[in-house]
């Protein structure tokens, strides 16, 4: 947000009439501002300069979550500014002014909630004193209102005018927070900081990055497990607007001018490849889930009572096997980065979700310190969790330290999509054994994952409330590479656990929505070992889902229900299916999420609508195949992603409790699997048990 | 032979390969970064242009289907954003990452060019074509509707 020109001139009055002198402010552009105020950076979020420029640093990536505006939001709020007045600039790496600069595990609002709300209330505060001192007053009879210090007589000040006295006092150790009834800023809808520069086509993004004398630079990468044998090179090197073609870690680099050029010369590369073990196929991973369900190998994640003697004494028992395929995180903006690597020293730039593990990396391969490797963050098309690796950070500082050039490597959508780091395959087997009453009296899971590590999250509701569990996961090492995609783990074991628990209360003959409520009240009254999750607030978002979705009332509509406790928030879900032309539709869903304070209104509904499209797209439609190593489908014409005209309506809801703010980036996704399913079954009586459901 | 054509109300001359696609001589050659490469298979619509006022997939387009064309990109549309569908995305807050919003507006821009006042129906067949990953869908087919009631005062 720009100072406008009347503001500016106002401000510039205020500050001394001698800047207006003899300079044309007509056409003033920032960086003559910049040079006007003395800018007081009052700490790692904010500085205030003389003319009453506010500027908020936003440390962590922004990937389409909306933190560059949440973070903001919080500070400007214990700051008391007029938000139109505020300027938000994204913080490069800078590891000792921030902890946890880093977009991940929906976490960046739970760690710096306290930390914002500090760093702006603080400031408010030194102001405040800067007042008092000027007025001779006392600091408690001043008040705050949009930037303006309020003294006890009717005094004003600007915080500009007070900036320069303001910042040489001692930063104060009591603070005041706003009572969050007077929240002008927290909670309302605040449209993202980037929207001019997005609607006008700046360049934003990685793939926007152009620095003096940079080439450009594809990479060919063998299939997993695969090495490079040979490759020619030389016909290629003399094609029109290929400056080099070099060949590291089994990969292939082509570079040159421009795009277009790399394309056509990579067309015209032959690389021979070869192996040491039989590369893997789908029927090689459908193999190793087969053998890990009868493995004597598998590592017990939790144990509460004897699973083994309680299944026995069951009048019931339901058994249930899901599965879902390795899949592409695919965001929009396909993955690519700049390096330029010299002699003593690195400049990195461009999408990462972690650059300071990026910059560490980074250090280790080439042995240059850490200190003379700079990290720019670029906005990023998207992550889903894709740019938590840094493989493609590596490959182009190592081809830039090869070539000696500045270059941005920049995969294709194939690459992209065939390039691994996927999220990992997995299948679950379940067994509940339920009583005569209909009660669950044990509880058994096992996950096995390809590359996958913990499979399971065995604290997970309903563990807790049943007296005999059994959770084991086994993790089968694969040459496919796998990474966090969003909700890790979650994003389909949600799925599964919904699924199931609705097949159990099906079985048990029970309301699922009153079953689930009887399982917490058995948590409040009754735990079983370690409980993570506050039953209170499940209790709270299942009640609001079932009023506001008028569960079971609805006439002609077959719902679905499911509730997840992820990343410390909850969600609950009631999916809607119409039958139409002999096929189910999914046509509503209802979500109530409990995610403590909502900060950011529009970002907040944004990120539940966008991780409940997420969940339906990928659960009805994605899937990797393998053969020979190799993944397929590569683009986005045989890979289905969801479209506009095939999502649902979505009903959003928040408790907005007040409590401090938890994840939102992902929770809403892993419910979401579930809920639909549900709701199919309702419509045809038919289960689905592996993605994608299509 | 240099292919002549104009970009966003100015005459560029392009002297490269003829098959080179438009999305690429835009961005590596004319400096114009704010069409996006997506899939490159016009699967996707990021790259989404005007040529001669149509909407067309850029990334497929050899440059030498483009001699003479009228070219608008998002840097053209309006460099103020004050064109009403740049207005209706951002007051309906559509962006989440993005990246896909370029060949979006540009899309929409398009659909209402032609058909001012569409339908719900219209809109969501008019816009299913562009992939958007964060799933802005809601906010793109509303931000459409929007734009179409500014388009008639």
């Amino acid at each position: 947000m720009k100072t406008s020109r009347r503001d500016f001139l106002q401000k510039t009055a205020l500050f001394t009439g001698v800047f207006t002198l003899g300079f044309d402010w007509f056409s003033a552009d920032a960086s003559a501002m910049e040079v006007v105020g003395s800018a007081g950076r009052f700490n790692a979020f904010l500085s205030i300069d003389s003319l009453g420029k506010v500027i908020l640093y936003s440390p962590n990536p922004e990937i389409g979550q909306g933190i560059k505006t949440a973070f903001p939001v919080v500070v400007a709020e214990e700051l008391d500014v007029d938000w139109a007045q505020v300027q938000v600039e994204q913080a490069n790496l800078d590891t000792k002014l921030f902890e946890r600069q880093l977009t991940g595990g929906s976490g960046a609002l739970k760690h710096s909630w306290e930390r914002l709300r500090k760093a702006g209330a603080t400031v408010r505060k030194m102001m405040m004193q800067a007042a008092a001192d000027q007025w001779k007053v006392d600091v408690r009879t001043c008040k705050t209102a949009k930037g303006v210090v309020l003294g006890p007589a009717g005094q004003k000040a600007t915080y500009g005018s007070l900036a320069e006295a303001a910042a040489k006092l001692p930063v104060p150790s009591e603070l005041t927070y706003k009572d969050r009834k007077d929240y002008k800023i927290i909670g309302s809808r605040v449209k993202g900081v980037d929207n001019k520069n997005v609607i006008t086509g700046k360049p934003l993004f990685g793939i926007d990055i152009r620095k003096p004398g940079m080439v450009f630079a594809q990479i060919v990468r063998p299939p997993f497990g695969a090495s490079l044998k040979s490759f020619s090179a030389e016909d290629v090197k003399k094609m029109p607007g290929i400056i080099d073609v070099v060949s590291f870690k089994n990969k292939v680099a082509i570079v040159g001018e421009n795009t277009y050029s790399i394309l056509q010369a990579r067309a015209s590369l032959r690389c021979d490849y070869g192996s040491d073990a039989p590369l893997e196929s789908t029927d090689t991973h459908q193999k190793w889930f087969d053998e890990g369900m009868k493995s004597d190998k598998a590592q017990v994640m939790r144990k509460d009572g004897d699973f083994t003697a309680a299944i026995a004494t069951a009048t019931k028992v339901i058994e249930a096997t899901y599965e879902c395929p390795f899949i592409s995180h695919s965001p929009m903006e396909p993955m690519n980065f700049f390096a330029d690597v010299k002699a003593d020293s690195v400049l990195l730039a461009g999408p990462t979700q972690v650059p300071q593990p990026a910059q560490k990396a980074v250090s280790d391969l080439l042995k240059i310190p850490t200190d003379k490797i700079q990290v720019e963050i670029s906005k990023m098309g998207g992550g889903f969790g894709r740019r938590l690796s840094n493989d493609f950070v590596l490959e182009a500082a190592e081809l830039s330290s090869i070539i000696k050039k500045p270059v941005l490597v920049m995969w294709t959508r194939e690459d992209d999509m065939t390039g691994g780091t996927y999220r990992p395959a997995v299948r679950y087997h379940f067994k509940a054994g339920i009583d005569a009453s209909g009660n669950i009296v044990a509880l058994y899971l096992r996950g096995v994952g390809l590359n996958a590590g913990n499979s399971t999250r065995q604290d997970n509701f309903p563990v807790g409330a049943i007296e005999n569990v059994l959770i084991e996961s086994i993790d089968q090492k694969s040459a496919v590479t796998t990474g966090p995609w969003r909700a890790p783990i979650t994003n389909f074991l949600g799925f599964a656990e919904q699924a199931f628990l609705d097949e159990v209360a099906e079985a048990a003959g029970k309301d699922p929505i009153q079953m689930r409520l009887a399982l917490l009240d058995k948590v409040k009254t009754k735990p079983v070992g370690k409980i993570t999750y506050e039953p209170a607030r499940f209790e709270e978002v299942i009640k609001q889902v079932a009023e506001k979705a008028q569960w079971k009332k609805k006439p002609g509509v077959h719902q679905g229900f499911s509730v997840y406790y992820s990343h410390l928030s909850y969600v609950a879900q009631v999916a809607e299916v119409k039958v139409e032309n002999g096929k189910p539709k999914v046509t509503k869903v209802t979500a109530v999420t409990d995610c403590g304070e909502v900060v950011n209104l529009s970002g907040a509904e944004n990120q539940v609508k966008g991780a409940i499209i997420d969940g339906m797209g990928h659960a009805m439609f994605a899937k990797l195949n393998f053969q020979a190593g190799v993944a397929s489908p590569n683009n986005f014409n045989t890979y289905r992603m969801i479209r506009g005209n095939e999502v649902p309506v979505i009903d959003a809801h928040f408790v907005n409790n007040g409590i401090a703010p938890t994840g939102l980036g992902e929770p809403a996704l892993p419910p979401t699997g579930g809920s639909i399913a549900n709701a199919i079954y309702a419509a045809t009586k038919k289960r689905h048990y592996k993605q994608p459901f299509n | 032979m240099a292919i002549n054509c104009t970009v966003n109300k100015k005459k560029v001359s392009l002297d490269i390969d003829p098959n080179t696609p438009l999305l690429w001589a835009l961005r590596d050659h004319l400096s114009l970064l704010g069409t996006k490469y997506g899939c490159g298979i016009a699967q996707c619509g990021a790259c989404t242009v005007w040529v001669n006022g149509e909407p067309m997939r850029s990334c497929v387009l050899p440059i030498s289907a483009v001699s003479n064309a009228q070219i608008t990109t998002i840097e053209g549309l309006d460099p103020a954003g004050k064109h009403p569908v740049q207005q209706a995305w951002d007051e309906l807050d559509v962006p989440q990452c993005g990246y896909c919003q370029a060949g979006q507006i540009m899309t929409a821009a398009g659909l209402l060019k032609n058909n001012p006042h569409p339908t719900d129906q219209e809109i969501v067949d008019g816009m299913s074509g562009n992939i958007c990953r964060c799933g802005t869908y809601h906010r793109i087919q509303e931000a459409v509707k929007l734009a179409s009631k500014k388009f008639k005062k």
